[in-house]
């Protein structure tokens, strides 16, 4: 996939293609717009009426349908929507297709928006996809867009749409058109056979990256999606990789003399930030990519790992045990000015700095108990969003609004261990389980797909 | 199989030969006649070839510099020997932190072995963190089990 994806998925969307003009009232500011509210804490899911974006037959007629369904189940695993069973629905696609939609008959299901698209499939063999968007309630027209692309990025088109659907009524960017990279776990708990997989965020597409022969850990991405950087234990040798998607090419990063882990990108890509532990000492390094120079830049005698940049590269926020315990600190990107950020009880590990800026998430340990947070770069309005033994690892959505983490709960035999993969929005609710194919802990999400 | 077990038996042979000092023979394979001196097995069962930390730490017990001071005069017994330490960390900690801690604990064990005399050049360290216990289990026996430095032969 990948390269190519890239390459061969011309978004018209991207040029814009505002796609038609009719229903389009002329000043509608005075009016209240048709808005999820989600700064709040728990929203009632709006509902939505999402129909078949069936074309005029064949082939296009079951692309359409799947094409909704997949829309649908982004927009409702969000916990913002609640797509209404299109049993009920009262008008054919065919019918909005070439007309306005009867409100009132709409509005009668409980509809508050109503989506409705088409799928051709043009002589060059390339399939168009276009939507609109109504306001049921306020009788109007919201917006339409039209994306074209080869048809087996069926899916990919059906994540962009609902990302458009989701930035339009939230006000916020979409996640819905990403991937996760995670380490999929099998066999017996005290020898975990441990590969890198990939997928899309509702699980498909999925795909094993290694083949399980050495240990991985930690597996992040490159702000472009194509790289992931991870710890591999190669030949027995703990070090930090770099992995290329499109070629599979893995290669060691640096020439460093002990472990290295604990890796991520600089959010340009040029770089990445990990740890190096040696002689019982682990400090952090930074290995630029293009000229390959190493750049230490902690010296404490403690474990100074984690560390996470900022989203503008300007800072890093990373956890260190030099004051007793394990807790999170904040430095400038050349490691000056180092702060300490986390002063509540217990200890605090593995932070990430949102894509937004405004949030650490972060993993806390009281004695046994485990749980994922987030807090402000200041240091306030630390809260915790999931707890148990033991949740770990979390992971930022590209729009700042998600976290992905992982539970490693006892397995139901009590003789071990089954890692799984949540999901969970930033005020605490909508927890959900992410369906993979073996057990799976270390996420990472991808920056939206360029 | 069998052949394979002719080879071992003169490698062990071979081994005896080297090291040959005063006392090659206590300790070493008297205990049973199946475990090759200078052997994994043979460190494990005559010696000791793990030592356990307190939670979150990584100083060496009494009962941990003992069994280190038998590891020591092992290795000088058998001194072609070259070995692995391995340090290792119970589940209650994040997968980083526990990396380092694995070779914060496996530094422990090599820098005192090294104040025995062990040369730091038949000695090399890997931590595996939190992802190899030794035992199963989220109780404290089974993480008491699970912090711990093993020596490994290469």
């Amino acid at each position: 996939m990948t390269t190519k994806t890239r390459l061969l998925l011309k978004l018209a969307g991207l040029t814009g293609a505002l796609l038609l003009s009719f229903g389009v009232a002329a000043p509608q500011e005075a009016r209240a717009e048709l808005r999820i509210d989600i700064t709040r804490g728990v929203v009632e899911p709006l509902p939505i009426a999402i129909t078949s974006f069936a074309g005029s037959g064949g082939r296009d007629a079951q692309t359409g349908a799947d094409i909704a369904k997949v829309i649908s189940a982004d927009l409702e695993r969000s916990g913002l929507f609640r797509p209404l069973d299109p049993r009920g629905f009262l008008q054919t696609p065919e019918q909005l297709r070439t007309g306005d939609p009867r409100y009132q008959d709409w509005k009668a299901l409980g509809a508050q928006a109503l989506v409705a698209g088409n799928t051709t499939t043009g002589p060059d063999g390339r399939m168009k996809v276009d939507f609109r968007l109504w306001d049921i309630a306020s009788a109007q027209y919201m917006q339409g867009l039209s994306y074209t692309a080869p048809p087996q990025e069926w899916r990919r088109i059906a994540h962009i749409v609902a990302d458009a659907i989701y930035k339009r009524l939230t006000g916020e960017d979409g996640y819905f058109d990403t991937r996760i990279v995670y380490v999929a776990e099998s066999g017996p708990s005290n020898a975990r056979k441990k590969q890198l997989a990939i997928m899309d965020q509702d699980g498909e597409n999925h795909q094993f990256l290694t083949d399980g022969q050495s240990l991985v850990l930690t597996p992040r991405f490159s702000p472009t999606t194509q790289e992931i950087t991870y710890m591999s234990y190669f030949n027995k040798k703990p070090r930090v990789y770099l992995f290329n998607i499109d070629t599979g090419r893995q290669e060691v990063l640096g020439d460093f003399p002990g472990m290295t882990f604990a890796p991520r990108f600089s959010p340009d890509g040029n770089r990445v930030i990990m740890s190096m532990a040696q002689n019982g000492n682990t400090d952090i390094y930074t290995l630029d990519l293009r000229t390959r120079r190493q750049t230490q830049l902690t010296d404490s005698p403690g474990i100074d790992t984690a560390p996470s940049y900022s989203p503008d590269g300007q800072k890093i926020v990373f956890e260190s045990d030099r004051g007793g315990s394990q807790q999170l600190y904040i430095m400038g990107a050349d490691g000056s000015g180092v702060k300490r950020l986390s002063f509540g009880e217990g200890r605090y590990g593995t932070p990430v700095w949102s894509p937004r800026g405004d949030l650490i998430a972060f993993t806390r340990q009281r004695g046994s108990s485990f749980a994922v947070g987030v807090v402000r770069p200041d240091g306030s309005g630390e809260r915790i969003l999931s707890e148990g033994y033991h949740v770990e690892g979390p992971t930022w959505a590209p729009n700042g609004r998600v976290l992905m983490f992982f539970k490693d709960l006892p397995s139901g035999d009590g003789r071990g261990r089954n890692a799984k993969l949540y999901s969970i929005d930033i005020t605490g609710a909508n927890e959900r389980r992410v369906i993979t194919p073996l057990d799976a802990s270390d996420p990472a999400w991808s920056p939206l797909i360029p | 199989m069998r052949m394979k077990f002719l080879a071992l038996a003169a490698v062990a042979l071979l081994a005896a030969c080297e090291t040959a000092p005063k006392d090659a023979n206590t300790g070493a394979a008297s205990n049973s006649s199946s475990i090759r001196p200078g052997s994994q097995e043979d460190l494990a069962v005559n010696v000791g070839d793990r030592v356990f930390f307190g939670l979150d730490r990584y100083d060496l017990s009494p009962e941990a510099r003992a069994t280190l001071d038998r590891q020591a005069k092992w290795m000088q017994t058998y001194g072609s020997v070259t070995v692995t330490i391995e340090g290792h960390a119970d589940e209650r900690g994040t997968r980083e932190y526990n990396l380092a801690l694995g070779e914060r604990r496996a530094n422990s064990v090599k820098n005192y072995l090294a104040a025995k005399g062990v040369p730091a050049n038949r000695v090399k360290v890997v931590s595996y963190g939190k992802e190899k216990p030794a035992v199963v289990g989220s109780t404290e026996a089974a993480w008491s089990q699970n912090r711990r430095g093993v020596t490994v032969v290469d």
